[in-house]
């Protein structure tokens, strides 16, 4: 398999460590529910068929974290993104929420 | 016309064409099977060697020991696998068909006891009717025990084929990456017109072929192109190709899979054909190529068919037999019968002929063919015998006859020695199926073509069931063209060269119905058709069931000529078509690959890389002990003249730093370097102790944990300016906490302003340590800074420069309980200040000490390190507890008050020291209360840490102990069983040395 990495380019699978999820938030430790929400961020996960959005790591390369677009059947990748962008899109910057 | 001859030019090679063949006749290579020597010319397979000289028994058969001949030309050859070289070059299974001679080659059969040409395992085809397909799971299931012991190494005996060398391999195997813009994969006529036509562009070209020369069936069948042989073509192409400077041509080089993205693994056999690889050339090459387009020109590969005895030595595939004549020049018999269901019988019949071969019989399952095929039997002279089979065959070791069933339903027999079968072609469609691709039947070519291909694939020639060689030639410019348009760049026009299309015509013959013997579908692991029908008796029928319970194509050649015909038998025993039956796919690799290939330089030392810490040299030189520590090669210790043991050098060096000084490198400690506006409340984020309130010129120990409240790491954090950190991970975590940061930083909060970088290898960093540390630091210190207690406290952190202007950072830390310090220089330096402070500490009685003496020292302070921090326990568990903050978020923070992660019944850290203090302990040792039995409900814990300590003169240990810390001063066991241990020990604090902590602060 094959990643194009926004910075670096279209790399071999080998430079990059794969980690899970790029779905699922870390909650808000101040959450009265937060005991639960954190079992559930930290441990489960549903694998449904289809495209999935993954968390990618370019270990050997920028050291960038990457959110790609996957299909788990194909391995057919439609997007990497830089997930610091994806991140900020989905999350404005709040310093001060903690 | 050639004719085989005993002239000049061929030595003793009876079967050797007098002229034809692309072997370099000028040249004689020596090669010995099974001990005699034969002579064969450059160019030669073994196989085509061996048939030079009129030898067709190769080998045993896997199961019955039945003799074996040659089948093909070819990597699917099932038959003639022999063991090829001697000592440690020794390599069995390889198929005679694609070895290529060479002189001096050494040649053996296998499977063969004690010799092969008698063999007493053949007493087994007498036995045959017990070694049906699912015989082990019938045969040898009772008793059970017996499986073990008796029946498995009996079987292995038995059935096993070549013996590997037992020594090291002495060859170097090499890797590679490549990339092109069209990649072809065969270099016969349909890949070479491909790549021809991507190569007139700029467009980066690789070709590869599996042969040692290219053509493949267009030169094999001895056709013309342009109105010349097909091989004066294939070398005006292959000049071409080899003269441009954007195309690589790879010979000896099979693909063997295909992999996402446009990725292929192939591995090149550089110096196969060599007695011995030239020096710093490797044996073989594993390649990568990443191509944007792929030009599959895989071929096809012939259909044997099933009939009694097709595997007796003379039977041979009719493509096969046209090779050995066209490509190799040698006649694989002088009396032949064809038998076939398609045209092709008749180009095998004119190759024969030309040969100079007798021709008896043309046997064809069809009742009726063209004029053409008849005009041509009739011009060889040959019977025609049309709606016939051949039943089976006469001889022993080699076929001296066939019997046929005429139309009429006659009973006949005939004189031969060869056998050449064709049942059609099946197309070699492997390396479209390794992404999951199912292929679908085609009904008017009788084989399975590809599917949905992989993205960037396209076909050519015979893999597309386009047979014929004018076809390959057409479908191989307009793919080849296509690919490079594809690609990107603009086709330049390449006119087609012309050939005629031979008649592919095909009607359906799988197996012959009444066989006269037994009849093979999978030679190599010698499955019959009769299996086949057991298998479908005792309900088998799927076909992965059918493949499970005969082994039907799991031998190394992965039935390239058996499933199609097991499917066809298969889809007739039950009355459905083909595609209702199933469908053969293949899985990587291809052809077989070594072991050694796969592992390329990454063996013994170069396994993986070696990580070298700066002060290596001058410990080298002083006789330091190393350790691996994951990648790194650490000092352990450094014996001196006159210590026994390692025991003796380690006391020393413990004693010197807890009396006067001592100097460790602690480089390989994870060093990261944090900037940026932001960086304090990062860090706050990622540790579980409060870092908010360190000054700038201070550091304070910190420990990370998981999210799910376990102990990551511990370390320190060091404060250089307002917005500068620099931090200290594990030697084992270096990489995993940079990756942890860039985490947090990118991805939990990208709104924090925070730099990370890795500076593990850009700093030196040596512990000096002891009573006398400030004072050789004093030596080395540039004089403008204070290191006095008053200016330079305990966890005091400072930019200075040492020896006279060099930049170094110094930090008043201690990991051994003396006054301590860590100084750190830019990696260029490390080699020179290790050597400065050596020199510096003489006058200080100072000594260097490595991982052992820090271990020792550590354990009597009671520090955590690796086995503690293993994965299982939380900051209480250690106890470090009380450092855990409440007020902030933290990674690790909620989960980690789970309930079952702050139960005071959980193991904690505390020390341990035997109860009689002359005893050892060890780690890995499990408490038990004093007087409870030994077993796992009782178990309390275990002893994680032990050393034997100088400064208490006796053995001290840490451990895990249920409510530890509660029971200080009772007695426990420390119960080994592994190593025979059961030694009392007493609860004491883990801290075995100054428990009040005076001698850090001075």
């Amino acid at each position: 398999m094959r990643i194009a990495c926004p910075y670096c380019g279209e790399r071999s699978l080998d430079e990059f460590l794969y980690s899970g999820d790029a779905t699922v938030k870390r909650p808000d430790f101040a959450s009265p529910t937060a005991a639960n929400e954190f079992v559930s961020y930290t441990y489960e996960r549903s694998n449904p068929p289809g495209m999935h959005r993954e968390l990618w790591y370019h270990s050997a390369g920028c050291h960038a974290w990457l959110v790609v677009t996957r299909g788990i059947a194909t391995h057919a990748i439609t997007s990497v993104e830089v997930a610091r962008d994806v991140a900020l899109n989905e999350k404005p910057a709040t310093k001060d929420s903690i | 016309m050639a004719t085989p001859g005993q002239g000049s030019g061929t030595g003793s090679q009876p079967n050797r064409l007098e002229t034809g063949g692309l072997v370099d006749r000028s040249r004689i290579v020596r090669f010995t099977f099974d001990g005699k020597t034969y002579t064969g010319h450059p160019g030669d397979t073994l196989a085509s060697a061996l048939i030079a000289n009129g030898v067709s028994l190769t080998g045993r058969s896997f199961k019955y020991h039945r003799p074996r001949g040659i089948l093909s030309a070819g990597s699917e050859e099932p038959n003639a696998l022999v063991e090829l070289r001697e000592g440690a070059r020794r390599e069995p299974n390889t198929r005679a068909t694609v070895a290529e001679v060479f002189d001096g080659l050494v040649a053996r059969s296998q499977n063969r006891w004690p010799s092969l040409d008698f063999d007493v395992m053949a007493v087994n085809s007498l036995l045959s009717p017990i070694f049906v397909a699912g015989f082990y799971y019938k045969t040898f299931m009772w008793p059970s025990a017996l499986w073990e012991k008796l029946y498995e190494p009996a079987i292995r005996r038995a059935a096993g084929l070549g013996r590997a060398s037992d020594e090291a391999d002495p060859d170097t195997y090499d890797k590679a990456t490549a990339f092109a813009d069209v990649l072809v994969i065969g270099g016969g006529t349909a890949g070479l017109a491909a790549a021809l036509a991507a190569a007139r562009t700029n467009a980066r070209v690789i070709l590869v072929d599996e042969n040692a020369t290219l053509g493949g069936r267009g030169v094999d069948d001895g056709a013309d192109i342009n109105g010349n042989p097909a091989h004066e073509w294939v070398r005006t192409v292959e000049a071409e190709l080899s003269s441009a400077p954007n195309v690589r041509i790879l010979r000896r080089t099979t693909a063997f899979g295909t992999y996402d993205g446009g990725t292929y693994g192939a591995v090149e056999r550089v110096s196969d054909h060599l007695a011995v690889a030239a020096q710093g050339v490797p044996r073989q090459r594993l390649w990568r190529i990443v191509a944007k387009e792929t030009v599959l020109a895989s071929g096809a590969t012939e259909r044997p068919v099933v009939f009694g005895g097709n595997d007796r030595p003379g039977v041979m595939l009719a493509g096969a037999v046209r090779t050995y004549i066209n490509r190799f020049g040698v006649l694989p018999g002088r009396r032949a019968v064809v038998f076939t269901n398609n045209d092709y019988g008749a180009s095998t019949v004119a190759a024969l002929k030309r040969a100079g071969a007798e021709v008896v019989a043309l046997v064809d399952s069809r009742a009726q063919i063209s004029d053409e095929v008849k005009r041509i039997a009739s011009e060889a002279g040959a019977r025609l015998l049309l709606g016939a089979v051949v039943t089976g065959t006469l001889g022993k070791k080699r076929v001296t006859g066939v019997t046929i069933h005429t139309r009429t339903g006659e009973e006949e027999r005939l004189d031969c020695d060869l056998v050449a079968m064709s049942g059609g072609w099946n197309p070699n469609i492997q390396l479209t199926t390794h992404l999951g691709s199912k292929p679908t039947w085609n009904d008017k070519l009788l084989c399975f073509l590809p599917g949905t291909l992989p993205h960037g694939m396209s076909l050519a020639g015979a893999v597309a069931g386009d047979f014929t060689l004018g076809k390959t030639l057409v479908g191989g410019t307009s793919a080849g063209s296509a690919a490079v348009t594809a690609a990107g760049y603009a086709a330049v026009s390449v006119p087609v060269p012309k050939a005629a299309d031979e008649s592919d015509a095909v009607a359906p013959l799988w197996r012959v119905k009444s066989p006269n013997g037994k009849a093979f579908v999978d030679q190599q692991n010698d499955v019959t058709e009769s299996d086949i029908e057991l298998a479908e008796r005792e309900g088998f029928r799927a076909v992965e069931h059918l493949k499970r319970y005969t082994t039907l194509g799991m031998a190394t050649d992965q039935g390239r000529t058996a499933n199609v015909n097991a499917l066809a038998i298969m889809a007739e025993i039950t009355g459905r078509t083909i595609p209702q039956t199933g469908i053969t796919v293949a899985r990587p690799p291809y052809t077989p690959v070594s072991l050694g290939t796969l592992a390329g330089h990454h063996r013994e030392k170069h396994f993986k890389p070696t990580r070298l810490p700066p002060s290596y040299r001058w410990a080298k030189e002083n006789g330091c002990v190393f350790v691996e520590t994951g990648l790194w090669l650490r000092p352990s210790y450094f014996p001196r003249p006159g210590e026994k043991d390692w025991l003796e050098t380690v006391k020393r060096e413990v004693t010197t730093v807890r009396n006067a000084v001592g100097i460790c490198d602690v480089s390989t400690l994870g060093k990261v370097d944090l900037q940026g506006a932001d960086t304090a409340a990062f860090l706050d984020r990622i540790y579980m102790n409060g870092l908010k309130t360190l000054p700038i010129g201070k550091c304070r120990y910190g420990g990370m944990l998981r999210e799910d409240g376990i102990l990551m790491d511990d370390g320190t954090v060091a404060r250089l300016g307002e917005n500068h950190y620099f931090i200290t991970t594990t030697t084992a975590n270096a990489v995993k906490v940079v990756q942890h940061m860039e985490y947090c930083a990118q991805w939990l909060w990208p709104e924090l302003d925070v730099q990370i970088v890795s500076a593990t290898e850009q700093w030196a960093q040596y512990a000096v340590a002891g009573p006398k540390s400030r004072e050789l630091l004093q030596k080395i210190v540039d004089p403008a800074f204070d290191i006095t207690d008053a200016g330079f406290p305990y966890l005091g952190v400072g930019e200075i420069t040492v020896c006279g202007g060099i930049k170094a950072r110094l930090f008043r830390l201690s990991f051994s309980g003396e006054r301590a310090y860590e100084i750190g220089v830019p990696a260029r330096y490390g080699d020179a200040l290790m050597r400065r402070l050596a020199e510096a500490g003489k006058e200080f009685g100072a000594c260097a000490y490595g991982t052992e003496a820090l271990g020792v020292m550590r354990i009597e302070k009671g520090h955590i390190s690796g086995p503690e921090l293993n994965g299982t326990t939380t900051p209480r568990d250690v106890g470090l507890g009380g450092m855990v903050s409440t007020k902030k978020d933290f990674i690790g923070h909620v989960l980690g008050k789970r309930p079952g992660l702050v139960d005071p019944e959980r193991p904690a850290l505390i020390g341990f020291r035997p109860l009689d203090r002359s005893q050892r302990l060890r780690s890995g040792a499990h408490f038990l209360k004093r007087d409870a039995q030994a077993t796992a409900e009782n178990d309390e814990g275990y002893m994680t840490s032990v050393a034997y300590s100088p400064s208490n003169g006796h053995w001290v240990g840490l451990g895990l102990l249920k409510r530890g810390p509660e029971r200080i001063g009772e007695i426990v066991r420390a119960y080994d069983p592994v190593r025979g241990g059961d030694t009392l020990v007493e609860v004491v604090s883990p801290v075995f040395v100054d428990p009040e902590g005076v001698r850090v602060r001075g």
